[in-house]
């Protein structure tokens, strides 16, 4: 008997009588034969809990945490501070271990968790409706193609050179499958510059700040793209929307993102949460989840899933998407990370970063050898360009418990700055840096 | 509507939709029986004025809370009004299928297809 | 209870007389957040972001005090049902326990705070985890090469259908349908469209195995591929899994395992033995990964050889350089479908399936497997002694797997109770209802799977409660109708929800 079974050699007796078979083989009788392994699975046998512990605390110790190391890593997950009281609500029973809420009157916890969230995402998005999240942020990119193509009908996505690498690559692998093409048009000066466009453009996709850190203009976009008949998406970084123009309020009609930033841990790349928010016109595209309010048989207010008829369970082959779950957990983290911040804070957190970025920036570009890639306004992240190769820089930070940040290219490295790192880590990486180029 | 009821001036369709023939334009609807077996409606994807149906395809979608269903054309013909009420009203389908829960208005095409649908008592008997 | 009785009472989570959202708890001037010091020169805001590009107002995001988030939250979860405080007999969901030492597990620095782009050299035992749950999820299979990057069930479904469309094209053939069994999971049909095909229905017999005829009529050479869920969604194994797996290959299609309800048969066979292709597996099914009231999961996929040269960039793989072992990150897969999200995957997941794995070993596997079809037989064998069977009937009267389909259509029609006012009513009772409505082919469709972590005393409660249900609603069948009673809100009206719907709070 395993540590989380409870069946006793007595129990198991009597079970097998009430069922009315001899053994539990009997139970397995419908598997033919020649399908049943001759002998055990060729894994390990198990152990305790304490050798458990011991073995997967000794993996964990062979990685460099950003507990181990100042990293300036970011490229789509950074390393922000997750308050404590985080950790403290979300590993609770009571949202850790429920299932989707299918019984509403008995999930009422997360049901509203969940409209809070909602509510949250619409305002930093700027349009009315928000998903109860979705996988993660490059997903949550092809996601929204497949509800253009549903949309309009169309053939192509024009998309920015800006957008994450891993959203451009997933969604071709997407696209491919239902049959649209993926059109990458350059930066230029670090920004999209759009070509002009024609009557088969499904969806303009563009990203707010962009891979290189720049902030985009929007309404330009949005305009070019509705003015071709196309919808305008955007991926958002949620933590720089807190002081950038909303991209609803500019016209984008879908606006979607990675929504590791808000309190959710790195965890070498998931689980995190995608956000997804659009217009009222694309409502009944929506893809995942969605809370709404309603009222009970005594009139009090309660929560329910809605809108179900969009979803896979119900319409099947025609759903708006396959998507089955939510990321309510990190969802929950998000919304209680924007609650702990607060209206004002999320604006002060905001400029901060906008701040010791720019120090950083132009400390940087100071040291001969280095120059900047592009010099638009940035909120947390920009890239270096390193003329003799960023390699060495790498090499000699790493060596010294630094993470310079990401090899963009042999000569490019992508700078990001979190509130976690403090003007002593920038000036130790700056310092670092000459050194290298020395 | 509590109890089932097939008014005797209604055409009927086998895929549970009505029509109300006036000469070269007729009123669809749902019947009854396929309202109450979607239970509470919550959305008719109403198609837009000049669309044309096709007798036997289905041209529109109810929704309920669980549950899609096409719409299937009685008649041929386009479409030259939709009842707009039901956009902020859904539920008049289930209260009042032959009246305010009308669906859309159609100017026929080929009124003679009409001989190929039931009479109530004919439709009812289909149901049991 | 009595029908007197079963007035709704107020508990301590209901007392307040209208739970408040986090943004009715606000008030200007409130915070829990305190900025760390700027450090660096003040710099003006518009010479660094000029004005045009900021938004005119915050965002109305709550002004609370951490105090008050804490009570919020916590007041929240008390309106949540949840595993770890009683029987969920979620069938399809598979809700079985989960060990708290995977959390602790997950949340060491060395997992929680490794960025995804960290150096491979500075991240072996995370890439080194990776490979070892890679190669174990392949052994339960039999399918040996594992991609762990689809985020959920359904985005393996996605790739696996991704993968037929790339090994079809890159033979040079166009197919255009795949196959799924009316039993499906409306995830199979959902993805099938996404990946651009067409989705033809295969009927059940009446046993409630796949109808052979039909599936030879309906196999063609236009056929990708056969989606397939074994045990099914009616939780029996599929006998004829053979000649079903000589159909599909015999027309050069794939065959699709959707591991939904793998905790049937781990260490008993295997779907690479059965003839299966690809293969997706629910970790936060079988191995355990918490579902957090609607995910994160994670959905591995296992393939065969002839499909390997496809699965998603990046894999994971060991290398064996000078007698030095490491472990890289491949991106170099020239006929790859590509990424499907980004970085590596739900790691957080992998480390506690993967701790799982480990503390239950190959026999663990095969035991929990075996306790988890023993409790499905025991709880309908003590549903029969019950008399439940008299008015919801198994759909299809033979031994289960690990879980099982009931029919409330007598139910219906002698205490003119539906399945759904059973749920309900069960709710009072301190249990999570078992699956409503689903598999569609089954009227008034009751899915219970109880698990293999439940003990034999949750089982026969869970029966005895049943029954009394049933007899309560012989007797008075609107206290079914009405429930529940007890939960922090009653029945709810998810009509008016979807006429009008308000799906954020107006501010």
């Amino acid at each position: 008997m395993s540590r989380y079974t409870s069946v006793t050699d007595a129990d198991l007796q009597e079970m097998l009588a009430t069922i009315g078979v001899a053994s539990i083989e009997q139970l397995f009788a419908d598997i033919p034969a020649q399908l049943r392994l001759s002998g055990p699975l060729a894994l390990d046998a198990g152990r305790s809990e304490q050798e458990v512990y011991d073995e997967l605390r000794g993996l964990a110790a062979r990685n460099v945490s950003t507990e181990d190391e100042i990293t300036f890593l970011g490229a789509g997950m950074y390393d922000h501070y997750v308050p404590a009281l985080i950790d403290s609500i979300i590993m609770r029973s009571e949202f850790l271990t429920p299932y989707t809420p299918y019984q509403p009157e008995i999930s009422q916890g997360g049901l509203q968790a969940m409209f809070e969230y909602q509510t949250a995402i619409s305002e930093l998005t700027g349009l009315p409706v928000s998903n109860a999240s979705v996988y993660e942020g490059p997903s949550a990119v092809a996601a929204a193609g497949y509800v253009a193509k549903h949309h309009n009908g169309r053939r192509r996505f024009v998309v920015s050179a800006g957008l994450h690498p891993h959203a451009i690559e997933t969604l071709r692998t997407l696209a491919h499958g239902y049959d649209m093409e993926v059109e990458v048009v350059a930066l230029s000066a670090g920004l999209t510059q759009l070509p002009a466009l024609d009557d088969q453009v499904s969806a303009v996709i563009v990203a707010q700040p962009n891979f290189l850190g720049a902030v985009e203009q929007l309404e330009r976009i949005a305009d070019a793209a509705h003015a071709a008949g196309a919808l305008a998406i955007c991926a958002a970084d949620p933590i720089p929307l807190g002081l950038l123009q909303a991209p609803g309020a500019q016209g984008i009609d879908i606006v979607v993102g990675e929504g590791q930033t808000l309190g959710n841990r790195l965890d070498f790349g998931g689980p995190s949460f995608g956000f997804f928010a659009v217009t009222q016109e694309l409502v009944r595209r929506l893809p995942g989840r969605l809370a709404g309010e309603t009222r009970d048989l005594d009139g009090r207010r309660g929560f329910v899933l809605t809108l179900q008829t969009r979803e896979q369970h119900i319409r099947r082959e025609k759903a708006t998407s396959n998507i089955c779950t939510a990321q309510a957990l990190n969802a929950l983290a998000g919304v209680i990370y924007l609650s702990w911040l607060g209206r004002r804070g999320l604006v002060e957190l905001g400029e901060l970063l906008v701040k010791r970025t720019a120090y950083a920036r132009e400390q940087l570009a100071a040291i001969p050898g280095v120059t900047l890639s592009h010099t638009q306004p940035v909120v947390r992240e920009f890239p270096i360009r390193v003329d003799s190769g960023v390699d060495r820089v790498i090499s000699h930070c790493k060596a010294r418990g630094i993470n310079p940040g990401y090899r963009l290219a042999e000569d490019q490295l992508l700078i990001a700055i979190t509130e976690q790192r403090s003007r002593a880590h920038i000036d130790l990486l700056v310092e670092n840096v000459k050194e290298a180029l020395a | 509507m509590a109890q089932a009821s097939y008014p005797a001036d209604l055409s009927y369709h086998a895929e549970h939709d009505w029509a109300r023939i006036e000469g070269e334009e007729a009123t669809f609807g749902i019947t009854w029986y396929a309202q109450d077996s979607l239970g509470e409606i919550v959305f008719f994807d109403a198609p837009k004025v000049g669309t044309r149906l096709t007798k036997d395809e289905s041209y529109s979608e109810v929704e309920s809370v669980k549950a899609v269903s096409d719409v299937v054309a009685p008649l041929s013909g386009e479409v030259i009004a939709v009842n707009e009420a039901l956009a902020s009203s859904p539920e008049a389908i289930n209260e009042d299928p032959y009246g305010e829960g009308w669906l859309v208005r159609v100017r026929l095409s080929d009124p003679s297809e009409a001989e190929s649908l039931m009479d109530a008592a004919a439709y009812e008997a289909s149901l049991t | 209870m009595s029908a007197t009785r079963a007035q709704r009472t107020l508990s301590f989570a209901q007392a307040a007389d209208d739970e408040l959202t986090i943004y009715e708890r606000s008030k200007p001037g409130r915070r829990a957040f305190t900025p760390p010091p700027l450090e660096v020169p003040e710099r003006s805001l518009e010479e660094l972001l000029p004005g045009a590009l900021r938004r005119p107002e915050p965002a109305r995001l709550p002004e609370v005090s951490e105090p008050e988030i804490v009570r919020h939250y916590n007041r929240l979860s008390k309106r949540n049902f949840d595993l770890d405080t009683g029987f969920y007999p979620l069938g399809s969901c598979t809700m079985k326990h989960n060990p708290k030492l995977h959390e602790r597990l997950a949340a060491l620095p060395g997992n929680a705070k490794l960025h995804p782009l960290q150096d491979p050299a500075d991240a072996q035992g995370a890439l080194e985890l990776m490979w070892r749950l890679q190669h174990a999820l392949g052994e339960i299979s039999g399918l040996p090469h594992v991609s762990l990057q689809p985020s959920a069930g359904s985005h393996g479904e996605l790739a696996g259908v991704l993968l037929t469309r790339a090994y079809h094209e890159d033979r040079g053939e166009q197919r255009t349908k795949v196959l799924t069994p009316d039993t499906a999971h409306g995830t199979n049909p959902a993805t099938v469209t996404m990946a651009g095909y067409e989705v033809v229905k295969v009927g059940t017999d009446a046993n409630g195995n796949v109808d052979l005829e039909d599936l030879r009529a309906k196999a063609t050479p236009e056929v990708a591929c056969l989606m397939l869920t074994n045990p099914s969604t009616l939780g029996l194994f599929e006998p004829q899994i053979s000649q079903i797996a000589e159909i599909v290959h015999g027309v050069g299609a794939t065959l699709y395992y959707d591991g939904a309800n793998l905790n049937a048969i781990m260490g008993i066979c295997r779907p690479g033995d059965m003839g299966f292709d690809i293969v997706h597996f629910n970790l936060h099914k079988s191995f355990t990964q918490p579902h957090g009231g609607g995910g994160p999961g994670s959905g591995p996929i296992a393939v065969s050889e002839r499909i390997e040269p496809y699965l998603p960039r990046p894999q994971v793989v060991r290398v064996e350089r000078d007698g030095e072992v490491s472990f890289e990150l491949d991106h170099d897969r020239p006929r790859s479908i590509g990424r499907l999200r980004g970085f590596q995957g739900n790691y957080g997941v992998f480390v506690r399936s993967y701790a799982y794995i480990r503390s239950l070993g190959a026999e663990g596997l095969r035991e929990a497997s075996e306790v988890a079809v023993l409790n499905a037989n025991y709880l309908l064998a003590r549903l029969r002694e019950e008399g439940v069977l008299d008015l919801l009937p198994a759909a299809y009267p033979r031994l289960c797997m690990h879980e099982f389909v009931l029919c409330g259509t007598p139910m219906k029609r002698e205490l003119e109770i539906r399945t759904l006012d059973l749920a309900k009513r069960l709710l009072d009772h301190g249990v999570h209802p078992p699956t409503v409505y689903f598999p569609l082919i089954v009227d008034e469709a009751l899915l219970v799977e109880p698990t293999e972590t439940e003990t034999r005393e949750t089982l026969e409660r869970f029966a005895r409660t049943v029954a009394e249900v049933l007899r309560e609603a012989k007797d008075d069948p609107e206290i079914a109708r009405n429930a529940p009673y007890t939960a922090p809100v009653r029945r709810l009206d998810e009509a008016a929800a979807a006429r009008h719907p308000v799906v954020r709070q107006p501010l």
